[in-house]
């Protein structure tokens, strides 16, 4: 069985911070790490692998060069290989464009009988890049999974996360899946498989590589554009009480017999 | 009508239902897509799917729905992303909406990613606000990313439909009106066959117990790490059982096993806009922020006066919360 993993590389966002007089983000200094969710669906993969040790669980991510340092953590998890879309071309991709190279990618790597993507990912927190890869794949998707019951021969039993409860799900494989942080509690990267991750050669494709037309890549075949950007405004800020608790009790509550909430 | 795509015409919004009740969002959606449509000039339509669906359309047409496209199948009873991104696909290509609006739940974050690449479109995600642009009629999408930290305004200028998914909570609920009536129109053009469905529901489990419904909760009384235990909802629920209300929870309480997650309020959670939201015990982290500083008033009872929360607290009460919610309680009988 062939599982493959898709990985993103995304800054740390409880770290991030916005230049007050510029109102960007600032990204220096941001550490970036394995998209949490990307390590459930590895983690996934990894945990067939355990069970059926002929398994393969490959990885694959599209970003720029130091996407590279992430797949080796991907590595010293505990996948075999690791694959790097890479190009000028393909920066500045939304949705749309990112699945479609994504999709190239996976085409260029032949066979795969699972296909592991996060839920979201927390820089850009969409959850479209699994299904729209699915789709162009013309392979059946689940998504928010939670848990993995039956990994049968032609078919895999998972339970979907709906708002009030779950669905039991049984797909037909080849198909993608996407994972939620409630599937599994991730492994650290094992001290054994760090050394020889350095070693793995990472596998790097440009357009060409992958038989992608170059304007279907990245700014350029992304239909939504970025009109503009502002840090959320803050609400302004209201009254501290004071007094003894008993104070501030009674205040609190004249106030919401005001507005007529009790 | 937009000059530069003349074949394409109207705001639809995706009537998604659940054991053949709508959605709490897609009378979310009839309202923003009413708001859209009058701006633009164009009729407001919704596409509902699934079996023996009775007077859901309607329902549909009473809170302002122009047109609603039906198709009713054995095959659609319950949502499965092939079945239903090929029914709509189809439908969408037919009828050229300009717009389509689709709940950003589980299910409407499925088949939204399914749909923008069949008609090869952009899609926003998660949208929480949504403007005509005067000049040209189209649509500015406003959401939050980087975990709430930036908002991005999205414009999808080349390619039609111009598709949102919209967070639930957020938008402005539709005005009933009894007895309006629509257009249906009974989408019988596509064939579906059980073999084309690759994915099987064998089954669905709801939660037991009560369901909570943060979005329609008028007063919201939510609990953070400060509680310390699990035993501090109780105190919560008694202040929320005072006020007609209901409890809720920041992540960090629900990472500690406190509560279960349907109570998270925030960016990864639900965003509510209550009346009143009383924050207990909570820090106001960005993403918790994000998930409830649209509500009327905000009470924060925090032991650390520098803590975020109270920079959007209408009102802030730096104290223990065991101390002050028995005061309040005391009050209040
Ligand atoms: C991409 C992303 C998405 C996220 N999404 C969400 C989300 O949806 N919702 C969400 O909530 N968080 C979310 N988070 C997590 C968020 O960053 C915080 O970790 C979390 O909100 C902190 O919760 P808290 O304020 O309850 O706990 P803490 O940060 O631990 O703060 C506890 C507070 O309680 C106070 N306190 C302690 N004891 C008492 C007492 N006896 N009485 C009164 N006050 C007391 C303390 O002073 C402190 O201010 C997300 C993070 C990321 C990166
Ligand atoms: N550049 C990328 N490279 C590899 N996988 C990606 C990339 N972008 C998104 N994904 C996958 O798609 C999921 C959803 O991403 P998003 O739609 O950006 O929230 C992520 O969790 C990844 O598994």
């Amino acid at each position: 069985m062939r599982i493959l993993v898709c990985v993103k590389q995304v800054p740390d966002t409880s770290e991030v911070k916005i230049d007050p007089v510029k109102h960007t983000l600032i990204r220096e200094g941001v550490p970036s790490i394995l998209n949490p969710d990307d390590a459930n669906a590895l983690e996934a993969a990894l945990q067939i692998k355990d069970k059926n040790p002929d398994t393969i669980v490959d990885v694959i991510s599209m970003g720029p060069p130091q996407a590279k340092l992430m797949l080796r953590e991907c590595l010293a998890m505990g996948a075999d290989n690791a694959f790097l879309l890479s190009d000028r071309a393909f920066g500045g991709a939304d949705t749309i464009s990112t699945s479609r190279t994504i999709a190239y990618g996976i085409k260029k790597l032949g066979n795969v009988d699972i296909v592991f993507a996060g839920r979201q990912a927390i820089d850009g927190d969409t959850a479209q890049v699994g299904p729209q890869i699915a789709f162009r794949l013309e392979l059946p998707v689940v998504t928010y999974v939670q848990n993995i019951r039956e990994v049968k021969e032609n078919s895999i039993i998972v339970e979907r996360q709906l708002e009030d409860g779950f669905e039991v799900v049984e797909v037909q494989k080849p198909c993608l899946l996407t994972a939620v942080k409630e599937l599994n509690e991730p492994r650290f990267m094992s001290i054994g498989r760090i050394v020889g991750a350095f070693d793995t050669e990472i596998t790097v494709y440009n357009h060409e590589d992958i038989d992608l037309d170059q304007e279907l890549c990245g700014l350029k075949a992304s239909p939504t554009k970025v009109y503009r950007s502002f840090t959320p405004e803050p609400k302004g800020k209201g009254e501290m009480l004071t007094g003894t608790i008993n104070d501030m009790a009674h205040t609190v509550v004249e106030k919401l017999k005001e507005e007529h909430l009790v | 009508m937009n000059k530069k795509f003349p074949d394409y015409n109207g705001v639809w919004v995706f009537a998604e239902q659940r054991d053949n009740k709508l959605m709490g969002v897609v009378y979310e959606l009839l309202g923003e897509g009413r708001k859209l449509a009058d701006e633009i000039g164009c009729e407001l339509s919704a596409i509902l799917l699934g079996e023996n669906l009775g007077t859901l359309a309607d329902e549909l047409f009473e809170y302002g729905a122009d047109n609603v496209y039906i198709k009713e199948s054995p095959l659609l009873k319950t949502y499965t992303t092939d079945a239903y991104s090929k029914v709509i696909g189809r439908a969408i290509e037919k009828y050229k909406p300009e717009i389509v609006l689709i709940g950003a739940t589980h299910i409407g974050r499925d088949l939204g990613p399914c749909l923008s690449v069949e008609a090869e479109t952009g899609l926003t995600a998660d949208c929480t606000k949504l403007e005509i642009d005067h000049e040209d009629k189209k649509i500015l999408q406003t959401r939050p990313a980087f975990g709430g930290n930036l908002m991005a305004t999205i414009i999808c200028p080349d390619t039609r439909p111009q598709m949102s998914t919209v967070r639930p909570g957020v938008m402005d609920k539709a005005v009933y009106k009894k007895g309006r009536k629509g257009k249906l129109v009974v989408l019988d053009d596509v064939e579906l066959k059980s073999e084309e469905i690759r994915t099987k529901v064998i089954d669905v489990c709801k939660k037991i117990g009560e369901t909570v419904s943060l979005t329609d909760a008028e007063v919201i009384v939510s609990g953070g790490k400060g509680l310390g235990n699990k035993e501090g909802f109780k105190l919560l629920k008694q202040l929320a059982d005072k006020l007609n209300g209901t409890i809720a929870a920041s992540r960090a309480a629900v990472d500690s096993g406190w509560i279960d997650h349907s109570y998270q309020v925030g960016q990864t959670g639900t965003t509510v806009k209550p009346k009143l939201y009383i924050a207990c015990g909570i820090f106001g982290a960005i993403q918790h922020i994000a998930g409830c500083k649209e509500s009327d008033m905000i009470i924060a009872i925090n032991t650390n006066e520098n803590a975020p929360i109270f920079e959007i607290a209408t009102y802030g009460i730096v104290g223990d919360l065991y101390k002050v919610i028995p005061a309040m309680l005391e009050e209040l009988n």
